[in-house]
């Protein structure tokens, strides 16, 4: 049970934070098709990032070297640098659709087939093969955070098995930054005026708020949460691994954000269940759901007549099939942000 | 000549060059400044491979560690040959975009073409059913299939309103989870010896696209058959729909305004279902054509990532500007980088995914490529706002003669005096 709750957390997380990210961008007037393509840079660079440290072994110079709050802060270090970076290549998304006015749809395809790019080719010149591992040992071993660490080695309690052992930081900064960055969306004043810009920007301006910045600081914010989410799936799900792909988890992403109704509470749930088929996808062979022994996925799927649909191959596609099927009920009350993708044009006021 | 650049179609082409150029100069830039850096490569490195990048069709290889150019007839046909998909996938998203949609689903569809097509040529009985007619049943059943998933965004937009672009990307990574799922328990997969991850060859069964002759034409080249020629056939074809026939001015009416086509008696639903499912249709046949061509393995585990070919639709529509014959050009081209790209990892410590990273900045740019198409009306306004003064030097001698008003035909005239 607790090994069912780690993985869907695993795979749930970069999801809602990703997802958190369409929202800032959508909110405030620009499409972000672009998340996929965020997510593959911030991995890109996150991953760069610790292999160079740990090559030039930065972290050996450092007085506590070994101790494991040290290899933590070194994994939010990753994390900053990819947000960051990621900021930064979205940057051309809002160059594009902002100051442009370029259709949003085709910027964002392009930066989606420039992101795999750029990174495949500095991949293949940096580490001479089609993957950019870390330079020594693995994820695990380097940032995962243990009972044992913790003074906990000897409970065997429910909850310290499921949440404190064998996690990540990674995964517990994301929940903490989703609150934040959902509280600063609905109840601070910029929230409100970001908001404002992706419903009816004549209006906005017309109250004196500048759409231009608003708007950069959506796309901005959107860079970051996708970078660091990107880097965030390269560490906890492939072993710090970057190979210019994160298996369409950008655009599931997209797909959590319109079955939330670009609402953060209905995302983190949405974000949960998606987290859940991957989860059952990946790793049903080994999911003992009550603890008596038996993995009854796996027997599911063993099984002459059921097996045909209980497959992990079924539970990959639900996530896209859910999400179509909520677009075609849902789209007569869809809560999109009314102005989205359209290029703020101060003549039609 | 200034009337000829103030024509549209001109200024088109022109605003599709300098996309080109400044994507192969970004390429050029990434390849000088990582010789630069990376000590193993260095600046004559660099300079290989930016040639390559300009001329890697042309390259006859290397002697004596310095790159030959020529006419080689091998690169060429390799060319066509890869260009057979991209054009294909093109013209489904020209066709699309023209007809008002945003096909991003291109690569779903291409899948769907995929399985059809291996499937019916894999698991007919040549020994019965003569190869010629195995080959043209998985043709057109690899266009059934891609018009059919095509079919779904449509209907889904048609019906329920709901954008086209969401629904591909959904309809896309079904398709990718699908076909993994169908060829898992297929028997299809190759077992010649260590290749587990492809399934056969449509040789393999004896189907096969005819060369028609190109092999002759491009000796060495492995892979050229058809294929092209059927391709240039079809985007003839889709060219003739959408300008010459009825149903293709209702497609594009509707794509320009859905409210105003219906209020003129077109039937605006089935219009878009239908220019979705041409758009599959399309993106299916040049599937079925890569395949067909009994060269080519396929990857069946998809469900990790979408075939490149549809994203490469993308770029080979937008740089034509939706225009199906510019189409067979702006596809050529793409192959072309294509071609030059494995020359570079062939030949350079450089890979080819610059190549990719060139096709990305051109659609980046081909995003505004109004503001280039601007900037160039403005640029040619100029240089004949230049002239102006000249026109009314001139006229001074004539003080009745009214002063040139109209920039572009008496600024032509004036210099013609």
């Amino acid at each position: 049970m607790s090994y069912l709750v780690q993985q869907t957390l695993i795979y749930a997380i970069p999801l809602m934070i990703v997802a958190l990210a369409g929202v800032f961008a959508e909110r405030s007037g620009i499409i972000n098709l672009a998340l996929e393509g965020i997510m593959i840079f911030g991995a890109f660079i996150g991953v760069l990032f610790v292999h160079l440290c740990q090559k030039y072994g930065v972290f050996e110079l450092l007085p506590n070297n070994g101790n494991w709050g040290t290899m933590q802060l070194f994994e939010l270090l990753g994390m900053l640098i990819s947000g960051m970076l990621g900021a930064l290549f979205a940057l051309l998304l809002g160059f594009a659709a902002i100051n442009l006015k370029a259709d949003q749809t085709i910027s964002g395809t392009a930066l989606n087939m420039l992101a795999p790019a750029i990174v495949l080719f500095f991949v293949r010149i940096i580490a001479n093969q089609e993957e950019l591992r870390l330079y020594k040992g693995d994820a695990a071993q380097w940032f995962m955070i243990k009972k044992g660490m913790l003074g906990l080695g000897e409970s065997d309690g429910f909850l310290v098995n499921t949440f404190l052992n064998k996690v990540y930081l990674a995964t517990y900064v994301c929940i903490i930054l989703f609150v934040i960055c959902a509280i600063i969306l609905y109840k601070t004043k910029f929230g409100l005026r970001l908001r404002s810009c992706g419903e009816n920007p004549q209006a906005a301006d017309s109250l004196g708020i500048n759409v231009r910045r608003m708007r950069y600081s959506g796309v901005l914010i959107s860079g970051a949460l996708a970078g660091m989410g990107g880097f965030v799936y390269a560490l906890t799900t492939s072993n710090c691994m970057s190979n210019g792909d994160v298996a369409g988890f950008g655009f599931l992403a997209l797909a959590v954000m319109i079955f939330g109704n670009w609402k953060p509470l209905n995302i983190a749930g949405a974000a949960l269940l998606f987290g859940l088929f991957k989860c059952l996808a990946a790793g049903y062979s080994s999911i003992d759901i009550n603890g008596d022994g038996t993995k009854l996925l796996f027997e599911l799927s063993k099984h002459p007549t059921w097996g045909k649909v209980l497959n992990p191959n079924f539970y990959r596609m639900l996530p896209y099939l859910i999400s179509l099927l909520v677009l075609a009920f849902t789209s007569k009350k869809s809560r999109a942000p009314k102005a989205e993708g359209i290029p703020y044009d101060k003549g039609q006021r | 000549m200034k009337r000829f650049l103030n024509k549209d179609g001109t200024k088109s082409v022109l605003s599709t060059l300098i996309s080109i150029l400044i994507g192969l100069l970004a390429g050029a830039v990434i390849i000088l400044i990582v010789g630069l850096v990376d000590s193993k490569l260095g600046i004559k490195e660099a300079w290989k491979g930016i040639r390559l990048i300009f001329f890697g069709l042309f390259s006859k290889g290397q002697q004596a560690g310095r790159l030959v150019f020529g006419f080689n007839p091998t690169n060429i046909g390799d060319m066509l040959f890869r260009a057979v998909p991209i054009i294909m996938t093109g013209l489904s998203v020209s066709l699309a975009y023209k007809t008002g949609l945003f096909n991003i689903g291109a690569s779903g569809q291409y899948l769907a073409g995929t399985t059809a097509t291996l499937f019916i040529a894999l698991k007919m009985n040549t020994a019965v059913v003569s190869p010629w007619i195995v080959w043209i049943l998985a043709f057109f059943g690899g266009i059934l299939a891609g018009a059919l998933w095509g079919a779904i965004p449509g209907i889904l937009k048609a019906f329920l309103n709901i954008n086209e672009v969401l629904a591909c990307i959904m309809t896309n990574w079904l398709a990718a989870n699908i076909v993994t799922w169908m060829f898992e328990g297929s028997g299809l997969q190759c077992t010649e010896g260590t290749k587990t991850q492809v399934i056969w060859k449509t040789s393999h069964n004896g189907v096969a696209t005819a060369k028609m002759g190109l092999d002759k034409l491009f000796p060495g080249s492995q892979q050229v058959d058809g294929g092209i020629i059927v391709v240039i056939l079809i985007a003839i074809l889709v060219y003739i729909l959408l300008t010459k026939t009825t149903l293709g001015f209702e497609l594009k009416a509707c794509g320009s305004n859905r409210h105003a086509a219906r209020y003129a008696g077109i039937k605006d639903k089935r219009s878009i279902v239908l220019s979705m499912a041409i758009a599959g249709a399309l993106a299916g046949a040049g599937a079925s054509l890569y395949w067909l061509s009994g060269s080519t393995e396929f990857h069946w585990q998809t469900y990790l990532s979408l075939p490149g070919e549809g994203f490469t639709g993308i770029a080979v529509a937008l740089l034509g500007a939706c225009n199906p014959i510019a189409n067979i050009f702006t596809g050529m081209f793409m192959s072309t980088l294509n071609v030059a790209g494995s020359k570079l990892s062939f030949f350079t410590g450089y890979n080819e995914y610059i190549t990719d990273v060139i096709i990305a900045v051109i659609v980046y740019l081909s995003a505004f490529s109004l503001l280039i198409k601007t900037w160039l009306t403005k640029r040619f306004k100029k240089s004949e706002d230049r002239r102006i003064p000249d026109v009314v030097y001139t006229s001074k001698n004539a003080p009745g003669e009214a002063a040139p008003t109209v920039h572009g035909n008496n600024g032509k005239e004036g210099k013609a005096k």
